[in-house]
């Protein structure tokens, strides 16, 4: 996103700049951080001339809104560019909306030689997340039981939660879940089944 | 998406009938101020009062009359019937009788009640209300073109009214119930860019036993629960057309299967996001006879369960009818490919919504040879566009919107893309292009190689942005449209332009109707030249650019031939535009405030003017001000 502060050194040291160049085909500025821009809107009739040559090509902009803006994204004109406000939102909310961002975690297997990553809001519940687990590890975890949580199986998934606990995946309620667990790992082998048959 | 029937801009009509003849009196085309109330006009010695002496008896040949009106019945185009209607008092009595067909291209023209009174048999109307800029976000909400005043007089006087056409109305569900119970007989509903009703008004209309079209376009639709596709008759309906991609709120289903299952005459149908493509297919094989369809959100993804198994869309292979396709909201390219069999019939295809890139394009655009109307994000990059002028030889309409559509978004499509259409596709009518950046000479270019251009909208996005070859004004570019192009009617300027584009539009734009400015121009002169030079001018709506009261005092001679005049942010002041308003008595001049201010030093932000019949609207809210 290009910077668009105008203040009025920037705009001096421009204009005694020596360049080969004509004026009006400097075509380098849209790289220039602080980008020079006339200062003024085309609504003023007296730098008419000023804002041809000095406007390029990339983005030229005549800011009709802050003055000092600093470098950051410039603020939009209502109802410009001119598209209706519902094709405008079928696409932004795709790539800013912070609700729907999904919540990514790693998943350990013990013996495995790297981690994957999952999205934890990809999955409506316990049994879709276990499933997929199943699939991505090609392991077999098994039904979840209160009593014995996955007896009788060689895995167990666990998770790490905000205060640094490992947890037995399935205890809580499966929003708490998502929203506590900070990474997953399946235990293996004999650490599994000790957990089970721990209680 | 809009076709002629629906699309209700009279710019983008190939011929000059909109559904139907018949417009208010306001459409003649006279330099001069008439009352339309009474006289008939021309043709009569005299004409005072309603009083008319040309003649012994009171009624000319009854027999004459007679044939006159049968004769009148086949003539529908709006402004034969206005010429008719000129003729003299008996032509305009027989033609207010024979009118069925009324058109109002601004509702506070005319109030309801002279309406009614004039013509007296009218079984379709089509209203529109707010000015264009209010779709974006320009005209502040509760500013009016209630629909309330007009339901409720025709309620009493149309009771065989069948047909009713809105765009930028505000619309109630009240309005829409009042409707549904007032008209035994109603058939049809557009409703195009309008709001303030939900679900619950549909439900309303929806039970009307003889409704064979019900069409939401664009449409802000309050969300509520009620199951309106439920509210259909049974055991049969008469839907001919099926329209409602805008609503947000999700439909049953299920309802909607039976009801599709129930309508045998149905033939468009266009769905929202909310239906699936499993969906889709379901209803699809109940509905072969489709001509046009609209494809909801073309995705599995709302069911996640679904994901690994491949949809079976068998369904569009069997649509042998299939002309007009959209929707695609949510789509996955993966299955563009079910589209590939009816392709070769399409003569419409929206895939404004669709994010795709140049080879998900080009793998359907390959087969579409008979292409007539084409909308495409520029997703699809300068690469698409050229597979487009590669193939699509029968292109009339074109329209690239920004996915991105920021100042200084990411640029995908360039000059490269509309000179590859313009080189490719030299049938076309009409485009609307949206772009970061432009060139003069690509634009002159298309001028060239599309003579046949109706409607030329160029939006770069970037204000004051000049030809960024040459770092020109595009003023050249411009000036070559309305030079070459002479069947041109509408335009849409934008980039860096001087009033020397605008000297070019006002000494070539003969036939320009409509015409739109933005971040344009230098002085006065640039919007004087418009205005006398355009002579078929009706709408005018721009933006700030440096036009004042000067300039505004130069059209007086054109207001009345306007249908209206918009200008904000503009440098008007009070004092220019009370001038205009007590020169010119049949104008209502408006002036419009965002909030309780003051005066910001007399000068004002947004002008809208319009000739109107029946005098200032009682309707203004508070922050209109009318002079």
């Amino acid at each position: 996103m290009e910077s668009k502060v105008t203040c009025e050194n920037d705009l001096n040291f421009k204009a005694t700049e020596l360049r080969l160049g004509l004026p009006g085909t400097d075509d380098s500025e849209k790289h220039t951080p602080p980008s020079v821009r006339s200062n003024k809107r085309a609504l003023s009739h007296e730098t008419t001339e000023d804002s041809r040559s000095k406007s390029n090509s990339g983005t030229s902009d005549f800011g009709d809104d802050e003055k000092e803006a600093p470098p950051a994204a410039k603020a939009q004109v209502v109802g410009w560019p001119p598209i209706r406000s519902y094709r405008k939102n079928c696409f932004q909310p795709k790539k800013t909306e912070p609700e729907s961002a999904g919540i990514y975690v790693k998943v350990s297997m013990d013996g495995a030689p790297y981690l994957r990553k999952i999205d934890l809001k990809g999955y409506k519940g316990y049994p879709q997340l276990l499933k997929a687990l199943e699939i991505m590890f090609k392991l077999t975890i098994g039904q979840y039981s209160e009593r014995e949580g996955y007896n009788g199986s060689d895995y167990a998934p666990t998770y790490e939660d905000k205060d640094g606990d490992w947890m037995l995946v399935g205890d809580v309620p499966w929003e708490m879940f998502i929203s506590s667990c900070k990474r997953l790992r399946i235990m293996k082998g004999s650490e599994a089944r000790g957990l089970g048959s721990y209680v | 998406m809009r076709e002629n029937r629906t699309e209700m801009s009279e710019d983008d009509e190939r011929a000059t009938d909109l559904g139907g003849g018949g417009a208010v009196v306001v459409e003649a085309s006279s330099n001069k101020t008439r009352s339309f109330g009474g006289n008939g006009g021309g043709g009569l010695g005299v004409g005072i009062g309603g009083v008319v002496d040309y003649c012994p008896s009171p009624y000319p040949d009854q027999v004459l009359e007679n044939v006159l009106e049968n004769v009148l019945l086949f003539l529908t185009s709006r402004r034969d019937r206005n010429s008719v209607s000129l003729v003299c008092k008996s032509w305009y009595r027989a033609e207010a009788l024979t009118r069925t067909d009324l058109f109002i291209g601004n509702c506070y023209a005319v109030s309801p009640r002279r309406a009614i009174e004039r013509f007296q048999r009218v079984r379709s109307l089509v209203l529109k209300g707010k000015p264009r800029f209010a779709d974006f976000s320009l005209v502040p909400p509760n500013w009016g073109a209630h629909f309330f005043p007009w339901v409720s007089a025709m309620a009493a006087a149309y009771p065989w009214l069948e047909k009713v056409h809105l765009k930028r109305m505000s619309v109630t569900d009240d309005n829409l119930t009042l409707l549904a119970h007032s008209f035994p007989g109603f058939k049809e509903l557009v409703l195009v860019c309008c709001d303030g009703f939900s679900t619950a008004g549909l439900a309303a209309v929806a039970k009307c036993r003889q409704l064979r079209v019900l069409d939401l376009i664009d449409d802000e639709v309050i969300e509520d629960d009620v199951d309106w596709i439920s509210c259909f008759p049974e055991p049969v309906t008469c839907l001919e057309s099926l329209i409602f991609d805008c609503v947000e709120s999700p439909v049953n289903f299920e309802a909607l299967e039976r009801l599709v299952a129930r309508s045998p005459s149905l033939r468009r149908l266009k769905l929202n996001r909310h239906v699936n493509l499993v969906q889709l297919q379901r209803l699809m094989v109940r509905v072969p006879q489709l001509t046009h369809l609209g494809t909801g959100s073309f995705s599995t993804l709302d069911n996640p369960a679904q994901v690994d198994q491949e949809p079976d869309l068998s369904a569009f292979a069997t649509c042998k009818s299939l002309v007009c396709l959209s929707g695609f909201r949510d789509i996955v390219p993966d299955y563009l490919s079910a589209i590939y069999p009816v392709c070769s019939r399409l003569t419409s295809l929206n895939f404004s919504y669709a994010n795709i890139n140049a080879e998900q394009l080009k793998s359907v655009i390959r087969y579409c040879h008979n292409l007539q109307t084409l909308w495409v994000l520029d997703s699809v990059c300068d690469e698409g566009l050229q597979a487009v002028a590669a193939t699509c030889k029968e292109l009339r309409e074109l329209r690239v919107f920004p996915i991105d559509a920021r100042e200084d978004g990411e640029a995908a499509v360039s000059e490269v893309g509309l000179l590859a259409i313009s080189e490719g596709c030299s049938k076309l009518r009409s485009i609307l292009y949206f772009c970061q950046q432009m060139t003069n000479a690509a634009v002159v270019a298309m001028s060239r190689n599309c003579p046949e251009l109706m409607v030329f909208r160029l939006c770069i996005m970037g204000r004051h942005r000049p030809d960024h070859l040459t770092g020109e004004p595009m003023d050249e570019g411009f000036g070559a449209i309305v030079m070459n192009c002479k069947k041109l009617t509408r335009l849409a300027v934008s980039g860096l332009l001087s009033d020397k584009a605008f000297s070019y539009i006002g000494e070539y734009g003969k036939l320009i109707r409509t015409l739109s400015v933005a971040f344009a121009g230098d002085s006065d002169m640039g919007l004087t030249y418009v205005l006398k030079g355009c002579p078929k001018l009706q709408k005018l709506e721009i933006r700030d650019s440096p036009f004042g009261n000067s300039a505004l005092l130069s059209g007086l001679h054109h207001y009345y031939n306007m249908r209206f005049l918009w200008m904000s942010t503009c440098k008007l002041t009070l004092e220019g535009c009370k001038e205009v308003a007590q020169r010119m008595p049949h104008l209502v001049v408006e002036v419009i405030g965002d909030r309780d201010e003051c005066d910001t030093g007399d000068a004002i932000d947004k002008l809208y003017m319009y000739r109107s019949l029946d005098g200032p609207r009682a309707d203004a809210p508070p922050f209109v001000m009318i002079l």
